[in-house]
């Protein structure tokens, strides 16, 4: 059937077919490209799969364990492909059970678009069998949401769906269609969309604040970086290393900024915030001009911000304006894309290289060497340490891994010292802190990268939140390399409780279960380290597996990850021990 | 800038969507602000709804949040003005026995020295309009307090600037 409609003075023929709202949602994934996706059946989304069944050769439903694990899923594969990752599911339980990972990847910036079944139109509000409000529940954790009643609705809502999930800030929609919606037929055609009349992606910049924060910068005698994701988001990765290069700029990363420039880079002086370097903590409050790239002062960073860089002239490079003296005043705001704006910044900068400054930072690092790093990664006494893993994981994928990290001890440690050589290899749940997002975020980042090593590492705490999703790793048959860091404690919660409430470790201890057998029990080959000189044997072992492989180390039980900011204190008052 | 709480009235423009007054009332809730009042209409653009809502807070936050307004999708642009900077009225009715009306005389006073009006009356009841400030509704509910009130309502703050919003150029050069 074919549809004329007039639109800007031109006749534009738009080919239609009559088909389902069920085929309709699968024709327009297809339409946007999107090859795999993660979800759980059930009764609400019932006909979605029986269209996914005919078209799976064109894409690749994954089933997760629970739905959790398919957002989570789908957040891995969005962060390291820098694609839309698409996660589905039915209505009710399937839906909520979706909301940890729309918030985790709404605080994370992550694009994604979840799909869920809804009960028939009829009985909306009658509290049907498996009906929930999931568009009021996700409101406050979604960029935008829908519901839809109507197949002829479906094509625009998904459309519209895909465009505001990766335009500028990305982050988590949901679309929720009810069942009557995919059963009935209407005349199908797909456009994509390219805008919305009420939303503003890209802000302009300012006229003349390029110029005035370039002015700034080459007047600064100790000029400091301070990136996001943002460098990530909008793959400004070398308009940043051409700054940083070319100013001689002294530059650290939040964690979700991690691997945006190689570990290795002479300018990269490390990681900030309450865990990270204490370089680039202390100089913080030292440094007369802080330059801020697509990051967004989060609290974790910050310390106390009543004692934050007040010292310094802040420039803010941002995407979303509501960011931008939120938490810090900044003096010179260049809102817009990070890639665009530093594109633009590089031409009006001096040369320069700032030898001292720099000098400042490699002596306070000789510093968290000697105190903390050395026993962390070189311990010689005492029992495993999870720095001297990651130390190994280093060695053996030479900096080449994608490091796909859980929330606690493992994780400050893993983002501490893992090496990255590429952009979007560091995986993890930064802002909401999510225990169980590691191990089904690696099984979405290998699917995304085959190519790539990808190693999940987790405490045995979060490991055991999505444990079950060692089944799909088992049925899709992926090759993530799964590291539990044991301690037989909720590590971090166990810090706290050592450094701030007298040693009650209050529900901290865990008694765990046989982790080799269980991975072993979804036939992955599995093997348990509990001393020092079995170790690099067994990582080198389990990087050269071909398939999925689970490493345990038993590591010592009461260490805990220094530096560290006391919560509430600030930056210069960073601890090492 | 003012760190010191004030009234303020927030004028957002918006897309006509089910959802969002939901949005946006979360924006005030997550931040644990109340709100002092709240009403949607239809704007002075076609097909646009404009949310009036008045809140009390300082300059500093009041900026924050018309960030986090005008972030969400389907909000086009969110002002926020101070008394001084709008005029606003608010309205309200009373329910009243009739038999008032001939025994107190004095209603029939209160209402023309208030600038109320009556809306309707019958043989058990009758009607008092007044559109005002908040503080002139204040004083005519406690005027007719005392005779005994039946029902009383009185609406959210609806509100106009002195200054032109500049929605309308925008929208046009959005829709270019």
């Amino acid at each position: 059937m074919e549809m004329q409609t007039i639109k800007n003075k031109e006749i534009v023929t738009k080919v239609t077919e009559r088909i389902s709202g069920s085929e309709a949602i699968v024709r327009c994934l297809i339409a946007e490209d999107v090859k795999i996706i993660y979800g759980y059946p059930g009764g609400a989304i019932m006909p979605v799969y029986d269209e996914l069944y005919k078209y799976q050769d064109k894409i690749h439903h994954v089933l997760t364990r629970h739905e959790q694990g398919a957002t989570h899923s789908a957040q891995g594969f969005a962060r390291i492909s820098g694609k839309v990752g698409v996660a589905i599911a039915t209505s009710g339980p399937g839906a909520t059970n979706l909301i940890t990972g729309i918030a985790d990847a709404q605080i994370d910036s992550t694009p994604m678009v979840c799909i869920t079944g809804q009960v028939a139109s009829h009985l909306l509000g009658s509290d049907a069998f498996q009906e929930t409000d999931i568009v009021g529940i996700s409101t406050p954790v979604t960029k935008w949401n829908c519901q839809v009643t109507k197949a002829s609705q479906i094509p625009e809502a998904l459309a519209k769906a895909f465009y505001i999930a990766r335009s500028g800030r990305p982050g988590p929609v949901l679309v929720d269609i009810t069942k009557d919606a995919q059963f009935e037929e209407f005349d199908f055609s797909y456009e994509k969309c390219t805008k919305v009349r009420s939303y503003i992606p890209i802000p302009k910049t300012v006229e003349g604040s390029l110029e005035a924060a370039a002015k700034i910068i080459n007047e600064a005698k100790k000029p400091f970086i301070v990136w996001g994701q943002g460098v990530i988001l909008s793959e400004a990765e070398e308009q940043l290393k051409a700054v940083i290069e070319k100013a001689g700029i002294p530059a650290a990363w939040t964690i979700l900024g991690a691997s945006a420039i190689p570990t290795a880079h002479p300018l990269n002086v490390g990681m900030l915030g309450m865990h990270g370097n204490y370089a680039p903590n202390i100089l913080t409050n030292e440094c007369d001009v802080l330059i801020a790239i697509g990051m967004r002062f989060d609290d974790r960073v910050t310390g106390d911000l009543n004692k934050y860089a007040k010292q310094a002239k802040v420039i803010h490079f941002e995407i979303d304006p509501a960011e931008v003296d939120k938490n810090v005043k900044t003096d010179v705001a260049i809102l817009g894309d990070a890639k665009a704006s530093l594109a633009l910044l590089l031409p009006l900068l001096n040369k320069n290289t700032h030898t001292d400054w720099h000098q400042e930072f490699k002596d306070l690092y000789a510093i968290e060497y000697k105190k903390v790093i050395k026993n962390d990664i070189h311990p010689t006494e005492g029992g495993l340490t999870m720095g001297e893993v990651l130390n190994q994981i280093n060695i053996q994928s030479k900096g080449e891994a994608a490091i796909v990290s859980d929330v606690g001890q493992h994780q400050m440690i893993a983002c501490r010292y893992a090496n990255f050589n590429q952009t979007k290899s560091n995986i993890t749940s930064g802002g909401l802190g999510t225990m169980g997002f590691g191990l089904p975020a690696a099984i979405g980042a290998k699917m995304a990268a085959p190519e790539r090593e990808v190693v999940s590492i987790s405490g045995d705490g979060g490991y055991q939140m999505t444990i079950q999703e060692l089944g799909t790793i088992f049925q899709q048959k992926a090759a993530v390399k799964i590291v539990v860091l044991n301690n037989d404690f909720l590590g971090m919660v166990r810090q706290w409780q050592q450094l701030f409430f007298d040693k009650r470790y209050a529900s901290t201890e865990m008694v765990n279960p046989n982790f080799v057998a269980i991975a072993e029990g979804y036939y992955i080959k599995a093997k348990k380290v509990t001393k020092r000189e079995e170790l690099a044997g067994a990582v080198a072992e389990m990087m050269a597996s071909k398939e999925a492989y689970f490493l345990e180390v038993c590591v010592e039980k009461e260490n805990n990850v220094f530096p560290m900011i006391p919560s509430g204190a600030s930056v210069s008052d960073i601890r090492l021990e | 800038m003012n760190t010191k709480e004030n009234l303020y009235t927030i004028s957002v423009y918006t897309e006509n969507n089910i959802g969002l007054l939901n949005r946006i009332s979360a924006i005030f809730q997550r931040r644990h602000i109340n709100i002092e009042s709240l009403n949607t209409s239809p704007s002075e653009i076609e097909g646009v709804s404009k949310f009036t809502i008045v809140v009390n807070m300082t300059e500093v936050n009041i900026k924050k949040i018309i960030g986090q307004v005008e972030k969400q999708v389907e909000v086009i642009k969110a002002y926020y003005h101070n008394d001084d900077e709008t005029i606003y009225q608010e309205s309200c009715i009373f329910k009243m026995r009739s038999n008032l009306l001939f025994d107190e005389r004095q209603i029939q006073n209160i209402i023309k020295e208030s600038n109320s009006r009556i809306v309707t009356v019958n043989k058990d009841f009758f009607v008092i309009e007044k559109s005002g400030k908040k503080e002139e509704i204040e004083i005519l509910y406690k005027e007719l307090s005392g005779f005994g009130i039946m029902q009383f309502t009185r609406s959210g703050r609806i509100a106009v600037t002195k200054e032109e919003m500049k929605i309308s150029t925008m929208l046009e050069t959005y829709n270019n």
